[in-house]
Formats: C-alpha cells, sequence, structure tokens
C-alpha cells in the first residue's frame, strides 16, 4: 500500500498533481462506488458543522470586538491611533505609545532573534547529523512551550536584576553617547521586554525556518555538493531558495511578539510614555489590556480597550494569514 | 596542479565552512542558555517551595506566611475542565472533517483559519470572551474563563486530531470500506482507535498548554482567593495567583509562585516528551 500519507501529513490532500493521488481522493472515490448510506451523510455534514464552526468563530471574534469598540471609533475615530494622551480619569484616549512600544519591542526582539534563529535552522536541517538533531530539536521547541507567565516570573527575579545591575550600567558607560542608552537604569522597561521577547521568539523563527529548509529537495544540496561546493557554499544555495520560507518564519515570529502578554506587562515597566531610551520604562498594547481591563471602570474606558484588542486582532489576523500563506506556498512547491 | 592561488583560494573556503559550522553550533548553544536558566532556576526555587500545605492549604490572610493553594489547583482544573468540554468536541470533528472529507476549498478555507485562529494573542481571546460571556452575565465568572481556553484549545486540537489521522495508513481505510462497512463506521470503528494514542496526547498538550495561560483568565475568572467550586463565579486559578504573588512584597507569596510556575512546567514538560515519544512510535511504524 501507498505510505503517502503518512510521509506528508499535512499537505496530503492538496499534494495533487501526478503520481499517487492523494488519500482523500482515493477514498472519496471508493465511497461513491459503495451504497448511499444515511449514517454516512449525517456523519460528513456534522463534521463539516463542526468545521464550519471553527471558520465562523474567527469571524465571530472580529464582529465582537468591532461592535464592543463602537464608541471609542465614533467619538476617536482615527486620532485614536495617533494620539498620545491615556488618560481614563478625563475618557481621554489615544493609543500611539501603546502601539509604539508594541512595535519596538517586537522590532528589538526579531533583531536578536532572527540571525540566531536561523542559525539554529540552518545547523538543524542542514550540518547537524540526524541523531544531534532530534534531540536538539525537541528542545527548541520545549522553549516554545515554557508559560509566558513563568518567563515574567524568571524575567522580574532574574532578568530585570541582572540587566539593572550589570548590563545597563556597562551600556551606559560604554555607548552612552548613544540615546538609547541613557537614562537612569530601571532594570524594568523597553530592554527587558525585548531582551524576554526575543527568547520566546526565537523557537518560532527556528523550527519554521528549519521546516522550510528542510522542505526544499536534497537533490539541490547533491548537485551543489557535487559541483565541489562546500557544505556552507551548498546551505547559500538552499538558503536563496528558502528566502520568502524565512520571510514567512519571520512574520510568524513577529506576530508572536506582537501578542505576547504575560511577560512583557510584568517587565516593560507599564507607563504611557515615548521615549528613545530602552532604558525607560514603557508599555505595550496587550500590556494595558491586561493591567487595565478588570478594572475598567466608564464603558468609555472598556469601549478603549477592546478597540486595542481589536487592532491587535487585525494586526495578528493579517501577519498569520500572510505568513501562512507565504510558507505553505513554498513548501507545497517543493512537495509536489 | 593547482596553484598556489588556486590552494590558497581552496583554503579560504574550508575556512569559511568551519567558521559558518562553528556559528550555527553557537547559535543553537546559545539559544539553549535561556532554556537552562528557566528551567534550573524554576528547579530550584520551585523544589523548596513545594510542600504539602502548597497542594491542601488555602491561602492565607495577607501578612501571614504559610497556606498554599489548593483552591487554585482545583480552580485551574475545573477551567480546563470547562475548557476541555466546549473546545474538544468543536476541534475533534472538526479535525475528523479535515482529515477523512478535507479535499475541498472549504476545507482548505477551515484549515487556513484554525492556522490563523492559533496565532491570535491569548489576551484578545480573553476579550472576546468578555465581550460574549461577562458583558451578559454582568460578573467575572468561571464559565467566561472557560469559554476563553476553548477557543484557545480548538484550532491545536483540530490540527493534531488532522494529523494523527493523517498518519493512519490507507490500507485500514480501504479494508474496512472493502468489506462492506460503512464509510462513518470506518472512521469511528477502525480510523479513529488507531489513532486515538496520538489524539489523546496532543489532546492533552493542549489542555496543558491552557492551564499555561494567564492573559485570557485575568478579566474573566478573575480569581479569588477563597474556595469557590461554582462556575457562575469568580474562580482561583495558579496563573493567575502566580501573576498576583509576583508583584507582592512578600516572600512567602513570592516563594510560592515559584512553586506554582514548578508545577505548571512539570505537567507541560512530562505531556511534552510524551507527545514526542508517542508521535515518534507512530511514524516509526509506517
Amino acid at each position: 500500500m501507498t505510505q503517502e500519507s503518512s510521509a506528508f501529513p499535512i499537505d496530503a490532500s492538496t499534494a495533487g498533481g501526478g503520481g499517487i493521488p492523494p488519500a482523500a481522493a482515493v477514498s472519496s472515490r471508493l465511497a461513491r462506488k459503495t451504497r448511499w448510506n444515511v449514517g454516512d451523510f449525517v456523519f460528513k455534514h456534522l463534521t463539516m458543522l463542526f468545521a464550519l464552526g471553527v471558520l465562523s468563530l474567527v469571524f465571530l471574534m472580529g464582529y465582537e470586538m468591532y461592535k464592543g469598540s463602537e464608541l471609542t471609533m465614533t467619538k476617536f475615530g482615527w486620532n485614536f491611533l495617533a494620539t498620545s494622551i491615556w488618560d481614563p480619569v478625563q475618557d481621554e484616549y489615544g493609543a500611539f505609545p501603546l502601539i509604539f512600544g508594541t512595535l519596538l519591542s517586537s522590532f528589538i526582539a526579531l533583531l536578536i532573534s532572527l540571525p540566531l534563529g536561523l542559525g539554529v535552522a540552518i545547523f538543524l536541517s542542514e550540518l547537524a547529523p540526524r541523531w544531534l538533531e532530534r534531540p536538539f530539536s525537541f528542545l527548541v521547541e520545549l522553549l516554545a512551550a515554557i508559560p509566558s507567565i513563568v518567563y515574567g516570573l524568571w524575567g522580574i527575579f532574574v532578568l530585570v536584576p541582572w540587566l539593572r545591575l550589570s548590563v545597563q550600567p556597562w551600556l551606559s558607560s560604554n555607548f552612552g553617547y548613544l540615546p538609547f542608552f541613557r537614562g537612569p537604569a530601571y532594570g524594568f522597561g523597553m530592554l527587558a521586554a525585548g531582551l524576554i521577547l526575543s527568547v520566546m521568539v526565537l523557537p518560532i523563527i527556528a523550527s519554521i525556518s528549519r521546516d522550510v529548509l528542510q522542505a526544499i529537495p536534497s537533490l539541490q544540496r547533491e548537485a551543489a555538493l557535487g559541483l565541489g561546493a562546500t557544505r556552507w557554499e551548498s546551505t547559500r544555495v538552499i538558503l536563496s531558495s528558502a528566502k520568502s520560507g524565512i520571510l514567512g518564519a519571520t512574520l510568524l515570529g513577529l506576530g508572536r511578539a506582537v501578542g505576547e502578554t504575560m511577560a512583557v506587562t510584568m517587565v516593560i515597566g507599564n507607563r504611557s510614555e515615548i521615549s528613545a531610551s530602552l532604558f525607560s520604562p514603557a508599555y505595550s498594547m496587550a500590556s494595558v489590556i491586561a493591567n487595565e481591563f478588570a478594572e475598567a471602570s466608564s464603558s468609555m474606558y472598556t469601549s478603549a480597550l477592546i478597540e486595542i484588542a481589536f487592532v491587535l486582532f487585525v494586526m495578528t489576523i493579517v501577519l498569520n494569514a500572510l505568513a501562512r500563506l507565504i510558507v505553505w506556498s513554498v513548501t507545497r512547491r517543493f512537495r509536489t | 596542479m593547482m596553484t598556489t592561488n588556486e590552494k590558497l583560494y581552496l583554503l579560504w573556503r574550508k575556512t569559511k565552512n568551519n567558521a559558518m559550522i562553528l556559528f550555527s553550533l553557537a547559535c543553537i548553544l546559545l539559544a539553549l542558555v535561556p532554556l537552562v536558566l528557566i528551567f534550573s532556576y524554576t528547579l530550584i526555587q520551585g523544589i523548596s517551595a513545594l510542600n504539602l500545605d502548597f497542594f491542601i492549604q488555602m491561602p492565607k490572610p495577607v501578612g501571614e506566611t504559610g497556606g498554599g493553594m489548593a483552591n487554585a489547583i482545583v480552580g485551574t482544573g475545573i477551567l480546563i475542565g470547562l475548557g476541555a468540554l466546549f473546545g474538544l468536541p468543536v476541534g475533534i470533528m472538526a479535525g475528523i472533517y479535515l482529515a477523512e472529507y478535507g479535499d475541498n476549498p472549504f476545507a482548505g478555507t477551515v484549515r487556513f483559519l484554525a492556522d490563523v485562529l492559533s496565532g491570535i494573542p491569548s489576551i484578545v481571546v480573553g476579550v472576546v470572551a468578555y465581550v460574549i460571556v461577562v458583558l451578559p452575565m454582568k460578573h467575572f465568572s468561571a464559565l467566561a474563563g472557560g469559554v476563553a481556553l476553548a477557543i484557545l484549545m480548538i484550532p491545536t486540537v483540530t490540527r493534531t486530531t488532522e494529523e494523527m489521522i493523517r498518519l493512519v495508513p490507507h490500507s485500514f481505510r480501504e479494508a474496512g470500506l472493502a468489506i462492506g462497512i460503512p464509510r462513518w463506521k470506518t472512521t469511528l470503528r477502525i480510523i479513529l482507535p488507531t489513532a486515538m494514542k496520538g489524539i489523546t496526547t496532543g489532546i492533552l498538550l493542549a489542555i496543558a498548554r491552557a492551564a499555561g495561560e494567564t492573559a485570557p483568565l485575568l478579566f474573566t475568572a478573575l480569581g479569588n482567593r477563597f474556595w469557590s467550586t461554582a462556575i457562575d463565579q469568580p474562580i482561583a486559578s495558579l496563573t493567575v495567583f502566580i501573576y498576583d504573588y509576583s508583584k507582592a512584597p512578600f516572600e512567602d507569596w513570592i516563594r510560592q509562585s515559584w512553586g506554582a510556575a514548578f508545577v505548571l512546567i512539570a505537567l507541560i514538560f512530562i505531556l511534552s516528551v510524551i507527545f514526542r515519544i508517542v508521535t515518534r512510535s507512530r511514524y516509526a511504524e509506517h
């Protein structure tokens, strides 16, 4: 019997083209030849109903948040995203510093985790022997399984004191002429948030890039090596084919960083300000919701927080959809 | 014969090759440093914080040392129970559909949206649960927390179920159909039992991850310092306790939050290893 379905569990149904037809296609053809059966009809449509449930869940979420933020949408319009005053007492809401904080902390995270994650992916896919690849892959994935709150706890009691006592004084005495490394060393702040995010994003970038690299046919490696290329030179050939897939992995990582809540809330300092210095406390969209939602007293306040959640929802949907499309198209191209 | 220039160039290429291998090795070692640090720190702090009281005592009033998190342990159990109750049927059935009938554009869309859904921040899911459950009920409740966790579980359970069913060799399906068993019975009595081990551990992993969620519980289940198992009332959870205690100025509370962190990490670690072993043996069989 064919082993097609176990070789590519995810895309077997879409793999189509020449060769052996995918599992679902064979069986539906078989099913058509058997007698029509009430049980089959009911079962198929019952499962389909639940699949429809998953689909409508996404739209329901968007709709509920859109409706929930009507109050601030009509009052502030697009200014909500562009103004900087966040004052629940005066019922004045501007989310710009929050968006800025989210984007900057995510950017710092990518700056660190992209090169590292790519290095990890190259090692796992191209250079490591197989007996080394499996345990290392598992360890990297374990990094993604640690709950956000545990990262945050570790951030408060280990990372932040270390930053305050060693890293920040060193940075400001050696690179203090740069605007990023000025001001008092609190430990809590943008730098801590960016660092902890980079640890959390790294496993995503590493494991998806590894999948993309592994999806590229080994014919390309063999061709390069056969021409006398070194291991690294053949890796460069592979990398150039995998470029767009790596972009997809990066976008997925960005999506995770943008929405990460607990760890960031615990170390970012929670002050709605914009500062060039990475030492100063900041705020992010996810943290403002985590901190203030349960205490939001007025309906305008709640609406403002729901609107932030809505913006976050749209941002992550776009990032994830884009990334998945890119990753899918790359892995599928090489699989058929 | 190679000229000196060519030899030098070859030497340069080989050096570069070795340098890049070392660099990528350095990358992975550096990437694992935080893992080792976090695990060892949680292990050291957590083990010394755990005692019998942690599991069977209620939290003590502010200022008193001792006490435990019995209510939070039960609360987390109830929350993930509710989440599983709402989330698993949807996830499993949708997963069956995708694996068995998933050869059309509609299924492609569902698959795609399930993946996108798994990337939506958990705090956003919390806000949605707040809007659809807390607002109509007018107060925080375990139910709202359960709904949030259910939404978080659904995409993972859907995709895991689908992948595990796809690992079942196609000959199993054909054998069932060949002896005249209807398709649905083949799925339920032959395919599902075969895939059950993988599906179960995948589901357990999804549940363990839901148990580690904090953000969606902050303003749905809220938290509770007292004993409560009512699903229409605020309920305690381990993660929210970690969050609250970590901000507190009391040594003893911080000790307890490390204890809770250790319990969570141990749970997730053990289930990850089991999942790894189970899925690996499945791959090896075929």
